[in-house]
């Protein structure tokens, strides 16, 4: 897990492995974006270096980066709880996708 | 949370249908409320109008509800039972356009996180605009 960056008082970008065996497929998307949702700021992620940014909540985008095992995940959160929601999703990511979360 | 727009599942295979539902229930949680139906009444393959509006029933929420749909009559059928519900509950549910595996797991799971029916709807047929 890396530290998170700060670029102006209400903007957080992190970044962190994906540790899951076979990337980001459906289940982890759902937790991922139902984690997401929880959150009011702007979030947004890709993977390292990707073109495009992905919105965080939308689950079926999520699906669709197919992100691989052992990629690197940037997460960039934009509003009043962006920090925190920066930190759940990496979170989340960096420890497997537990269940009973959601 | 609030209440969450219901999903109901409408295959011709009651093994599809509950399958759907099970996908849904495991992979987004508790917090929508998901009914199925599927089959006819011989055990054969099929839909019918009177299941369909009581999955609605059991589904119903102040939210709405979303249907999603395999082939051809479970189309037809369920919009049929929408214009069989009061006319007043007619606007809160919709059938949508989607894949059923997919479009119901993407549908509840853009119910949980609280949405509109509209909302869902469009984030269940966002896998069929390409």
């Amino acid at each position: 897990m890396l530290e998170t960056s700060q670029a102006d008082e209400h903007t957080f970008t992190s970044s962190v492995r994906l540790v899951h065996a076979v990337g980001m497929h459906a289940r982890p998307a759902v937790k991922l974006t139902k984690l997401a949702k929880k959150f009011q700021a702007q979030i947004s992620v890709r993977v390292a270096g990707a073109p495009e940014w992905i919105n965080a909540k939308s689950v079926a985008k999520i699906m669709a980066m197919r992100a691989a095992h052992g990629s690197t995940i940037e997460i960039k959160g934009a509003g009043s709880d962006a920090q925190a929601a920066v930190a759940a999703l990496v979170d989340l990511i960096a420890t497997d996708f537990p269940d009973g979360n959601s | 949370m609030t209440d969450t727009v219901g999903i109901v599942i409408v295959s011709h295979s009651a093994d599809i249908a509950k399958g759907t539902a099970d996908m849904v229930r495991q992979m987004v949680g508790s917090e929508v409320k998901v009914a199925f139906c599927g089959g006819n009444s011989d055990g054969g393959l099929g839909t019918n109008v009177p299941l369909i509006i009581d999955a609605i029933n059991s589904a119903w929420s102040s939210r709405g509800v979303a249907i999603l749909v395999d082939l051809g009559g479970a189309e037809t059928n369920s919009e049929m039972a929408v214009e069989m519900l009061e006319p007043e509950r007619q606007d809160f549910v919709v059938v949508c356009n989607a894949p059923i595996v997919e479009g119901a797991v993407m549908a509840a799971t853009e119910s949980a996180g609280g949405s509109s029916l509209a909302q869902v709807k469009a984030v269940a047929e966002e896998l069929s605009a390409g």
